[in-house]
């Protein structure tokens, strides 16, 4: 999707930006509406990731009229993939500069104050999660739905139930990206030191890790059974494959990636994935499908990140990379400014996603909402959220104008990426 | 600016609409007695019962027994409660519909059993009562506890195919469309994974979850009201019983090829 190949051609890691501290705050500090580096900044990457962001919260939400215009309803992958790549993408990137120019427990005590950050976000939203789900089982008592009011089973033993999600393996419905996030950013020290020695082998080596995960069957276990939505074993693959993808990868495939039979693989590859989707929501044309083909086929896992999906993805960035050059005009066009800049934002963005997904549920539940509401609930978030997005910009802005010089510096050093 | 300004104008848009919104659904009349229409759609199938086709052609007994957990009854304390499930709504409606045969339903719970457990109990229950055809609701029990879906897929399949084995037609139950716990059981995958078993088993589903759906959009039945009384389970499962009581005889008949 993203910057993947001329990206890196003209890298701003040039800028000679001296990672300050404020690397860290990466996200917060990227000044969206920076002026003349601006156009250093990768916004495709900004961009993508804020449609990452929307369509997350639209994926969120009950099922309804803009679920339609989501990407997984036309392809094995859907937002989730976006969203991790992109943010392997920006947290090495911005990461890597800082391992090589304050060295690795510089960077590696900004990275995991990164991941106290993202794990407090967490606890937050639980903690609203917890909040509704409360309220519906003191006042909600219909004996249609006496067995599914059995959810709310963990509510009768709340120490252990927040003890495991403080350890992170209690997670409601829709809560499982952060905690995936949070073990790749953990592991990103690592996988920066090893790509300082060579980027290759640590890609080698995660694609070894993912196979194993497939081969062993490797997974985390979650409370009360089960396990991880989002196996990390797996799905890290795509989190390296973008930290690799920036720190050089891309320029090297940019070959490939202008070739074209890649073009012409990708799209007969999503053409195929298009076709597939359709016979899930029309059964009547699953006889199309060959008998073998499916066997082989099914299931396309999300928790390990099948591979169809992730070839998938790839299709669809190698696609994007190709038709939507870095210096597109429409990239500083107004319509496509809040997309930008949810994606400047990416973790606050999330959150408040997650968070009005939520609401919007309450809403709808409290007012027996139809179509007419479900639609103006999610237009709405979409609103909120690019709102809020403008709001922290704006913040950032100001601070920036009265701050020192050398807080600007570091502010653009930033804006290469936006915060992980 | 402009894009201040459009938010600004944007958001208060909104907020007079949600206030319009929110009036209009204090305004709505309850609606009167139910006529639970089902769209076709949603009650027809590829997917034929002939064990049970024959049974009515022979006029023979047609033996249903209806495999599910708590959402196949109604939990009221009331004695009226098991007659007001839709299994026995069904019975009634099939003996109506099919006055020449003898139809009998038999139920068995098991709650808080995943697909799974209760597919490994399946061949000794299909023993004891040799039943022409068995409906099985199933789904929830799963989705609540976020069983692995390949796990879930495995276990229906493997007792569909004991059902099979043992000489009954099935039927398929999803979960109900339960729009307060929406936000806390995710059904999809669970969904999605019931209806890819029933394709491959050439299985009817009886898509409680859509039907329920229908009916909340259209205004039928007011699903996220927090009622403590049985009246609209009562209905709701009358409504249930009789839709599949259709799905079954469609089912059983498939009607010939008309359209072309």
């Amino acid at each position: 999707m993203t910057s993947v190949a001329d990206h890196i051609a003209g890298p701003p890691l040039a800028a000679t930006a001296v990672a300050t501290h404020e690397a860290l705050l990466a996200q917060v500090e990227a000044p969206a509406i920076a002026k003349p580096v601006a156009s250093e900044r990768e916004l495709r990457l900004d961009l993508f990731r804020g449609m990452a962001l929307w369509l997350i919260f639209i994926d969120h939400l009950p099922p309804n009229l803009l679920t339609w215009l989501t990407i997984r309803n036309y392809g094995f992958s859907d937002a989730t993939e976006i969203f991790i790549f992109i943010s392997g993408y920006t947290a090495s990137f911005v990461y890597g500069r800082a391992m090589r120019d304050a060295g690795f427990v510089v960077a590696t005590a900004r990275i995991l104050r990164r991941v106290w950050q993202i794990y407090v976000a967490h606890v937050f939203l639980f903690t609203i999660f917890l909040a509704e789900i409360s309220y519906v089982a003191t006042r909600f008592e219909n004996p249609l739905y006496t067995e599914e009011m059995g959810i709310m089973d963990f509510l009768k033993e709340p120490d252990v139930t927040i003890v495991q999600a403080l350890l992170l393996r209690f997670r409601p419905v829709n809560m499982d990206v952060l905690p995936l996030y949070i073990v790749l950013m953990l592991f990103l020290p690592v996988i920066l030191w090893l790509m300082r020695r060579s980027t290759d082998l640590t890609l080698a080596l995660s694609v070894g890790l993912y196979a194993a995960t497939w081969e062993f069957d490797l997974y985390l276990s979650a409370y009360p059974n089960g396990f991880w939505a989002f196996n990390p074993f797996a799905w890290q693959l795509l989190f390296v494959f973008g930290a690799w993808c920036a720190q050089g990868g891309a320029e090297r495939m940019s070959r490939i990636l202008t070739s074209s039979i890649t073009l012409w693989i990708c799209v007969a590859y999503l053409l195929f994935a298009f076709l597939v989707t359709l016979t899930w929501y029309w059964p009547q044309l699953s006889h199309l499908m060959p008998r073998r083909l499916e066997q082989w086929m099914y299931p396309i896992s999300k928790t390990d990140l099948d591979v169809l999906r992730f070839a998938h993805f790839l299709a669809l960035a190698a696609l994007t990379v190709r038709f939507l050059p870095k210096d597109w005009p429409g990239l500083k066009s107004p319509w496509l400014r809040p997309l930008i800049l949810c994606g400047q934002h990416s973790l606050e963005i999330f959150c408040l996603g997650v968070f009005l997904a939520f609401a919007g549920h309450f809403l709808l539940a409290e007012f027996s909402g139809g179509t007419g509401l479900h639609f103006v609930i999610s237009i709405s978030g979409i609103l909120i959220m690019s709102g809020a997005a403008w709001l922290f910009s704006w913040y950032k802005h100001s601070a920036d104008k009265s701050g020192s010089k050398a807080k600007a510096t570091g502010g653009n050093a930033d804006m290469a990426g936006g915060g992980a | 600016m402009k894009f201040v300004s459009g938010v600004v104008l944007g958001v208060s848009l909104l907020a007079g609409l949600l206030t319009a919104v929110s009036v209009r659904a204090e305004d709505a009349p309850t609606p009167a007695a139910p006529t639970c229409e089902v769209p076709d759609y949603l009650l027809s199938t590829d997917n034929a019962l002939p064990k049970v086709a024959e049974a009515i052609k022979s006029g023979g007994s047609l033996n249903i027994l209806v495999v599910g957990s708590r959402s196949s009854t109604i939990s009221v304390s009331a004695a009226s409660s098991e007659a007001a499930a839709y299994p026995s709504q069904m019975q009634a409606a099939l003996k109506a519909k099919l006055p020449s045969i003898e139809v009998n339903v038999s139920v068995e719970i098991q709650a808080k059993k995943t697909a799974a457990e209760v597919a490994t109990s399946l061949p000794k229950l299909l023993e004891s009562k040799k039943p022409t055809l068995v409906v099985w609701q199933t789904g929830t029990v799963d989705a609540m506890r976020s069983v692995d879906p390949d796990e879930f897929r495995s276990g229906i399949s493997d007792g569909v195919v004991a059902l099979q084995e043992a000489g009954a037609d099935v039927i398929l139950i999803n979960p109900q469309y339960s729009p307060r716990t929406e936000s806390m059981i995710s059904a999809s995958p669970y969904l999605d994974n019931m209806r890819v078993v029933a394709q491959e088993h050439d299985v009817p589903l009886f898509d409680r979850f859509a039907i329920m759906r229908s009916w909340s959009e259209s205004g039928e039945f007011d699903l996220f009201t927090a009622v403590h009384g049985a009246e609209l389970a009562k209905r709701v499962h009358n409504c249930l019983g009789r839709a599949l009581s259709q799905f079954i005889i469609d089912a059983a008949h498939p009607k010939p090829v008309q359209e072309n």
